[in-house]
């Protein structure tokens, strides 16, 4: 089965912001949410990098750990989503997160905080798949259309890349032999370091 | 006499109708996922529940990342 995971190659990304364009037009994320952003790391220092940031559906996802309401869970192939239904929108999710990933919007009255948002991995959520409820809560189920997340299948450079580990990991594995440099990954060893937690529920068919 | 009758018999129907209201209690369990169950990506009508096909289409869509196949550049890439 495939294990789903991000991968932002720092020697290529050149900040076009691409992926959080892709992002924000696919899932019509609401203003002042971004579910993606791209981070500059030592800017003004010589040799600075950009990486691309939003959710890297952990392998033991610390926001899930903390929710006090257990609206998280994790598929089979590594995604984790929420139940938007259930989100009191305390915020813990947030202080948990290592990678800043929960959103959450701030248009109601005295900055009220609104339901948690994030990125799906273009998966939708727990509501029927394709509907109208699906689309608005959690933006487009490309993963059930057999499409990869648009942030990636959009970047210019290749340097975001989404898709099962083995793929992705072989992917770079032969650009960092061609060119000989890069070998970090930005967040891997903090996304995917862990051991892989048991996906956390019984989807329907099963 | 009838009054109280009457008064008895509207508090025994009002007690018996308080109940129709009431939701069923969602059980919390401490750990567990709380929510809506989710579908598998598969089970569409794009897929029509084939997950190798699913698996299929995914993995050919994560090939395209590799513009070193895509540049013809050679297989062992």
């Amino acid at each position: 089965m495939a294990r789903m995971k991000f991968l932002c190659d720092a020697e290529r990304c050149i900040v076009c912001n691409g992926c959080v364009t892709a992002c924000k037009n696919e899932n019509e994320v609401p203003w002042g949410v971004n579910r993606r952003r791209v981070v500059t790391v030592n800017q003004g220092v010589p040799g600075e990098k950009a990486i691309s940031v939003a959710c890297m559906h952990c392998s033991d996802p610390p926001c899930m750990a903390v929710c006090p309401v257990d609206c998280f869970y994790k598929t089979d192939e590594g995604i984790v989503l929420h139940d938007k239904d259930l989100c009191i929108g305390c915020g813990y999710c947030f202080y948990a997160c290592p990678f800043g990933a929960p959103q959450f919007p701030q248009d109601g009255a005295f900055g009220l905080r609104g339901k948690m948002d994030k990125c799906t991995y273009c998966a939708g959520g727990p509501e029927p798949d394709f509907s109208e409820a699906e689309f608005k809560k959690y933006g487009r189920n490309r993963i059930a259309e057999g499409k990869l997340p648009l942030c990636a299948e959009m970047c210019s450079t290749k340097a975001l890349l989404a898709g099962d580990a083995d793929v992705i990991s072989d992917i770079y594995r032969a650009r960092v032999t061609t060119r000989g440099t890069g070998a970090e990954v930005w967040g891997w060893g903090t996304a995917y370091g862990r051991p892989e937690k048991a996906p956390t529920q019984a989807p329907e068919g099963k | 006499m009838k009054t109280t009758i009457l008064a008895m018999l509207i508090g025994v129907l009002a007690m018996g109708l308080s109940a129709c209201g009431e939701r069923p209690a969602v059980i919390y369990k401490q750990g567990k996922y709380q929510g809506k169950p989710d579908t598998q990506p598969w089970n569409n009508a794009y897929f029509k529940g084939d997950r190798t096909a699913w698996e299929n289409a995914l993995k050919a869509r994560a090939e395209l990342e590799n513009e070193y196949r895509r540049m013809n550049t050679g297989d062992q890439l």
